[in-house]
């Protein structure tokens, strides 16, 4: 989109290939129009930009129909992409690495044309694409009430009734929630809090499983509005709504838009690994509004910022079920490698596995690498006859973890997808390589957070095979160690 | 340096070779490498493909069924002398292909052009499948040329192209049906010339044959393509 400006000193978009037009990063900055509040603004509009900067492209209404919002007060158009004394800056993402940004002769201003590539996956932003948003009034929120019966445990309460106090301060707080904690029941009493006040929420993770599976809960929670996914493929781009549950991609469309942002598993990739998302959570949240981390890894940094109190946060040491956590367990097991390269695997897991699969006890084992899946799966497959294996790209993925389920699958081998969010009730757990950098401290908690889910069986083995034992391992089995202790003291946990 | 699809960065491997020689830089990462597959081994003799992927009921001798049914149709007999593609079209093929083309990340093209045939283009006039004035605004950029920017080649535009629905959301039949899509836009350019279409497909060969026909109607000698994927 190019543009003229009107003896008026108004902007005029043309959608063609004009040479002689300006690209929107070439004009001075814009003053926005006084608003004309007589004007009958469009509602749909209205809520496809709200809180938003989208691309022209992005939005199914004509350029017409914008413009006249735009004479009116109700809409502006912002450059994409930004030079600060010669660096490109991405006015979405805040990529400011230049290595991230490429340049080519583009086919509708006719010259040379910057865009960002760091996030080209959500459409190309470019030199001469606007981005457009509403500068108009917002819309009403409905008040909405929490419909849910549960009941939560004493750890649950106590993190619960925190963040409520937090969403009332407008103020950050980090929840520190061990596997199994059942931390979304403990965010509903605060989510309530902001929509009962009119505020707007989002739920950002970084991952689509998770808003899959967080959407139904909440809408049950929540059911007199509606409640919004967003991920890549959602279609869902345009709508607006008081409560979002969003993939952390798709927050870098948003801008001062949301009261209280729950940010899920921050010690995830990609935030952790990312700075540009966190650019993306500054300019999605208004600049008075809430922000709840949740972890139940924070790393050394994270850790000690609480340690310091540099943050507020609060602890959920225990389980719903108020069971202990289970420790895990180091078995040395020599060159591992060696022996699966010559088609066996360690007589210590083979031992360990037998005694289980004999029980009819089902067992998750974790390996390093995707290309020593097959091989463990031919072994194991003498073992037993339900034996298999799954990884991120697998497109069997869903179907054989849903086997498991059903309990069809009695050993199923996986590298660290499976490491979050996945659950099943009554398993042993195992790691065979515990010692390879792909398990980090973070990743072998959370795979040792698989055993013991439900409350019928709080009970499961966690054992790390190991060819020398890391620092992470350690540090992994003293935070469990840690959190059940505290547990203990606090009389979070049942007296057996 | 960070690899050209993925974006992550890309760590110099440290060695005695790496200290002494002088290192060719990559482009892409291991991992992206990888999951790209060489066409290799026998293939059809006009179009590429490869004959390990197919059943021998759709070979004939040394064609693959398409390209005979091509040739068994005087229409087309002919019209197309040649093929050369580096890729199988797999799922992760497609998937940078959709970011190259339909997010408009232009500088994939540089990874493909890190592959294209110099030699071929020798002695050869090289033209670009062109796009129609509608979709090129639409994406901002010819990808055929974008790919040919990248081998800094000189080229020529030879054809140009009508608008129409685009290629990928129509079927066979349609495109086969679909004669008056190119035009040509250079006349003199193509007389007694050897012709090397770029595009960044093959499909069912219908786009190319259709340039081709185009060409060769206009005077070109022989016209041969190059696609990135098959």
């Amino acid at each position: 989109m190019l543009f003229s400006i009107s003896p008026q000193n108004e902007l005029i978009p043309v959608l063609a290939p004009r040479p002689d037009l300006m690209r929107i990063t070439d004009l001075p900055l814009q003053t926005p129009h006084p608003l004309d509040t007589n004007f009958c603004y469009s509602k749909n509009l209205q809520a496809t930009l709200e809180g938003k900067k989208l691309l022209f492209e992005e939005i199914s209404i004509s350029l017409e129909e914008i413009q006249e919002h735009y004479l009116k007060g109700y809409c502006a158009y912002h450059p994409g992409i930004r030079r600060n004394s010669n660096k490109l800056i991405c006015a979405r993402c805040g990529n400011k690495r230049q290595e991230l940004f490429a340049s080519y002769q583009c086919a509708r201003c006719k010259r040379a044309c910057a865009y960002c590539r760091n996030c080209v996956i959500m459409g190309r932003i470019s030199e001469c694409s606007p981005l457009i948003s509403w500068t108009g009034p917002a819309t009403v929120i409905t008040p909405c009430t929490l419909e849910w019966q549960g009941s939560l445990s004493p750890g649950q309460q106590h993190a619960s009734s925190k963040i409520v106090e937090a969403v009332e301060r407008n103020s950050e707080i980090l929840v520190w929630a061990v596997c199994g904690a059942g931390k979304t029941e403990v965010l509903f009493k605060g989510i309530e809090k902001a929509l009962s006040t009119q505020k707007r929420v989002c739920i950002a993770t970084p991952r689509t499983d998770v808003v899959l599976e967080l959407t139904p809960r909440l809408q049950r929670a929540f059911p007199t509005i509606n409640v919004i996914p967003l991920y890549g493929d959602s279609g869902n781009k345009l709508k607006h709504s008081s409560l979002f549950i969003s993939t952390t991609h798709q927050l870098y469309r948003f801008e001062q838009a949301f009261d209280l942002i729950i940010l899920d598993e921050m010690d995830a990739f990609p935030y952790s690994a990312d700075e540009t998302l966190q650019h993306a959570i500054n300019k999605a949240r208004k600049s008075k509004s809430t922000l709840v981390y949740l972890t139940a890894t924070p790393n050394k940094s994270w850790q000690r910022k609480c340690k310091h109190k540099k943050i507020a946060y609060v602890k959920i040491p225990a389980r719903y079920h108020r069971h202990p956590l289970p420790v895990p367990r180091f078995i040395w097991c020599g060159n591992w490698e060696k022996l699966l390269n010559q088609g066996k695997l360690p007589q210590r897991l083979l031992v360990w596995l037998k005694e289980r699969l004999s029980k009819g006890k089902q067992i998750l084992l974790f390996l390093p690498k995707i290309a020593q899946l097959e091989k463990a799966k031919t072994i194991l497959g003498q073992l037993d006859s339900k034996v298999e294996s799954v990884f991120a790209a697998d497109p069997h993925r869903i179907d054989k973890v849903k086997k498991m389920r059903n309990k069809e699958i009695n050993l199923l081998i996986t590298t660290t997808i499976l490491e979050r969010g996945v659950t099943f009730p009554n398993i042993d757990v195992a790691v065979l390589g515990a010692e390879n950098d792909v398990f980090t401290d973070s990743a072998l908690i959370q795979i040792a957070g698989r055993a013991g889910r439900s409350s019928e069986h709080p009970d499961g083995d966690v054992v790390f095979f190991h060819h020398g034992k890391t620092w992470s391992m350690v540090e992994a089995k003293n935070q469990i160690e840690n959190s059940n202790k505290e547990a203990a003291q606090t009389g979070m946990l049942l007296l057996r | 340096m960070h690899c050209t699809f993925c974006l992550t960065s890309l760590r110099p491997v440290l060695n005695w070779t790496s200290l002494f020689a002088e290192q060719k830089s990559e482009l892409l990462c291991e991992e992206c490498k990888s999951k790209l597959e060489f066409i290799t081994g026998s293939r059809c003799s006009i179009c590429s493909r490869p004959f390990s992927r197919i059943d021998s009921e759709y070979i004939r001798g040394s064609l693959c069924l398409d390209c005979y049914k091509w040739e068994q149709d005087p229409q087309w007999k002919g019209v197309l002398d040649g093929n050369t593609s580096i890729f199988v079209y797999n799922d992760f093929l497609k998937e940078i292909i959709a970011l190259f083309k339909y997010r408009g990340d232009h500088k994939v093209a540089g990874a493909f052009a890190a592959y294209f045939p110099k030699k071929t283009a020798r002695g050869r006039v090289v033209s670009p499948i062109p796009l129609s004035e509608e979709r090129l605004y639409e994406r901002g950029f010819n990808q055929s040329e974008a790919i040919l920017a990248y081998t800094h080649l000189g080229y020529k535009q030879l054809l140009s192209r009508v608008h129409g629905d685009k290629q990928s959301k129509i079927s066979r039949q349609e495109r086969l049906e679909n004669t008056a899509v190119f035009s040509a836009a250079n006349i003199e350019g193509c007389h007694a010339q050897h012709v090397l279409l770029v595009d960044d497909i093959y499909t069912t060969g219908a786009t190319v044959r259709q340039a081709a026909k185009v060409l060769k109607n206009a005077g070109a000698n022989t016209v041969i393509s190059f696609t990135v994927a098959r």
